[in-house]
């Protein structure tokens, strides 16, 4: 039977170290809705999404109050509406349409976010495809709780460079579009390589087109746990460091476990994944950085962060593995800056650069993630940087990812504040050179050479 | 629809005084609910109790159980938790 320790531990983590479940995904599929007359469109989604959702919230509420556990958010992912509104849509200000509609729908249900307007472009674009990421500014600034993602490249297509230098513009249009909003379409704007179709996070969530018509996928969290666990540990060797994050990586996603069976149970709806990724906010102490100071760095991105991290990731996951038969997503560890209160002091005295982040995301998930640059940073150099990112993925074999964030006006050693779980961010600097002539060639990067396996 | 397994979790923090026990008790009592297990622990002065308890012939579902006893908490000055116990089996049993 459980005893008193057991019990003490369990919510010492929940009141102490801020372990919560960060999200339960509710992923629908939206294939069953297409249609080409635009209006009937766009009131079938609605009436899926309002359906299907419907007691999405309540029933996170009620697991929460059972097991005192928090579930810091609920939210839905669609197919990617490219997909969905090709047929219908014949200008971008008709995609624009769907994303309201997406808009209101998640209102009604009570989540608050919504995920999936998004285009899988990793070889090449269709027109629908290209008309929906040329309608992003304008959805994204005409809607509170929708997230956009595109995927770019992947290990078997490749990158494709016309839809990254697209995205370039497209990102400098949304700061634009959004600078009287805390530029927060571009908080919910992220550029993938190798996206996964079961993502429960955003702002990259979407329902593939793998799945099944509804499914419920869980994003665990608890880097406060993480760090407090670390902290009896201090200056024992690696087998002892790596076995403390193994068993607290597995402590942590036997709550999500739990969560997700619940709410698939609860809702009727099949359980897809648990995502086991140590995911910040700009809480006290719920910090990836923190840990990565812990392990024993003076700061995230002094020397041996990378190291550091890598194990890091590694450990979460084989501790995570054991946990659940079902993993997938991103899992791994986030490094957004702006999210993580030990990455943004790492940022502000200089420890911590976007190279220095660029390496990072060769050992971890997901990527350049929520890094405020100079708002007269060039599209081009904005392509460069993405392109860069997707280079690493797509020989890497995994996903990565680039929220990039200009910030009108705003220059080198200004602070932007997003608010809410997106947090603050220092304006980082970007490395001033030009990278034009390689961005505006057309086409596409080939595939790389590991990736015929046939 | 609520789980099968009826084992609950409560757990009692706050200072230590007279009654805390009986009164708890009193409540699972009238409202039908067996007491599995108790343990406690007093540390500095502060009184920490675990009870296991079976709620399988309640009177009261389990949202007005944990309510009920939050506000008891509430009037002798102790936080009072309900939780279903599957959270603990599911983190420290393999």
């Amino acid at each position: 039977m459980i005893n008193i320790w057991e019990v003490e531990e369990t919510n010492k983590m929940i009141e102490q170290e801020n372990l919560d479940v960060r999200t339960i995904t509710l992923g629908i599929s939206l294939m069953d809705c297409i249609d080409s007359d635009l209006e009937q469109l766009n009131k079938k989604i609605y009436d899926k999404i309002t359906t299907t959702a419907k007691d999405l919230v309540s029933v996170g509420e009620q697991i929460e109050k059972e097991y005192c556990i928090p579930i810091v958010n609920k939210r839905i992912s669609v197919t990617p509406i490219a997909l969905v509104g090709s047929a219908a849509c014949k200008t971008p200000e008709d995609f624009v349409t769907i994303a309201k509609t997406l808009d209101r729908a998640a209102k009604e249900v009570g989540v608050n976010f919504l995920g999936g307007y998004s285009a899988l472009v990793s070889k090449g674009m269709t027109r629908g495809e290209e008309l929906l990421i040329r309608s992003i500014p304008q959805a994204l600034a005409q809607t509170d709780v929708v997230c956009s993602s595109v995927n770019v490249g992947s290990t078997k297509t490749g990158i494709n460079m016309d839809a990254v230098r697209l995205m370039g513009e497209m990102i400098t249009a949304t700061a634009e579009a959004t600078k009287d909003k805390a530029v927060n379409g571009c908080a919910k704007l992220v550029v993938f390589c190798n996206a996964p179709d079961d993502n429960p996070f955003m702002a990259g969530a979407f329902h593939g087109v793998t799945e099944a018509d509804a499914i419920i996928n869980v994003g665990v969290s608890g880097p406060g746990v993480m760090r407090t666990a670390l902290t009896k540990v201090r200056g024992e060797n690696f087998e002892v460091l790596c076995e403390t994050i193994k068993k607290t990586a597995f402590k942590i996603t036997r709550v999500g476990q739990l969560v997700a069976q619940e709410a698939s149970r609860r809702l009727g709806i099949p359980f897809g994944i648990i995502d086991l990724s140590l995911a910040p906010t700009p809480a006290i102490g719920d910090s990836v950085a923190d840990i990565l100071q812990e392990i024993g760095l003076e700061y995230a991105g002094a020397p041996g962060t990378t190291a550091a991290l890598a194990m890091l990731n590694d450990q979460v996951k084989k501790g995570g593995v054991m946990a659940s038969s079902y993993v997938g997503g991103l899992s791994g560890a986030f490094i957004p800056v702006s999210e993580d209160q030990g990455m943004i002091n790492a940022a502000t005295v200089g420890a911590l650069t976007v190279e220095k982040l660029e390496a990072m995301t060769c050992v971890c998930s997901v990527g350049l993630d929520m890094i405020a640059i100079p708002g007269d940073t060039k599209p081009t150099t904005i392509a460069g940087i993405i392109a860069d990112e997707m280079a690493i993925g797509m020989v890497n074999q995994k996903t990565t990812a680039a929220r990039l964030i200009p910030c009108p006006g705003k220059q080198v050693g200004d602070t932007v504040e997003f608010g809410g779980l997106l947090g603050h961010a220092p304006v980082m600097p970007v490395n001033p050179y030009s990278c034009d002539a390689f961005v505006n060639r057309t086409g596409r990067i080939p595939a790389p050479i590991h990736s015929f396996k046939n | 629809m609520e789980n099968a397994n009826n084992k609950t979790i409560i757990t009692v923090l706050g200072h230590d005084t007279v009654g805390i026990i009986a009164k708890v008790c009193t409540y699972l009592a009238e409202n039908n609910i067996n007491v599995l297990d108790i343990s406690q622990t007093i540390v500095s002065g502060y009184f920490n109790m675990m009870m296991i308890v079976d709620m399988t012939g309640a009177k009261v579902p389990f949202a007005d159980c944990a309510a009920a006893l939050e506000q008891l908490g509430e009037q002798i000055g102790v936080a009072i938790k309900c939780q279903k116990e599957e959270i603990f089996e599911k983190m420290h049993r393999i």
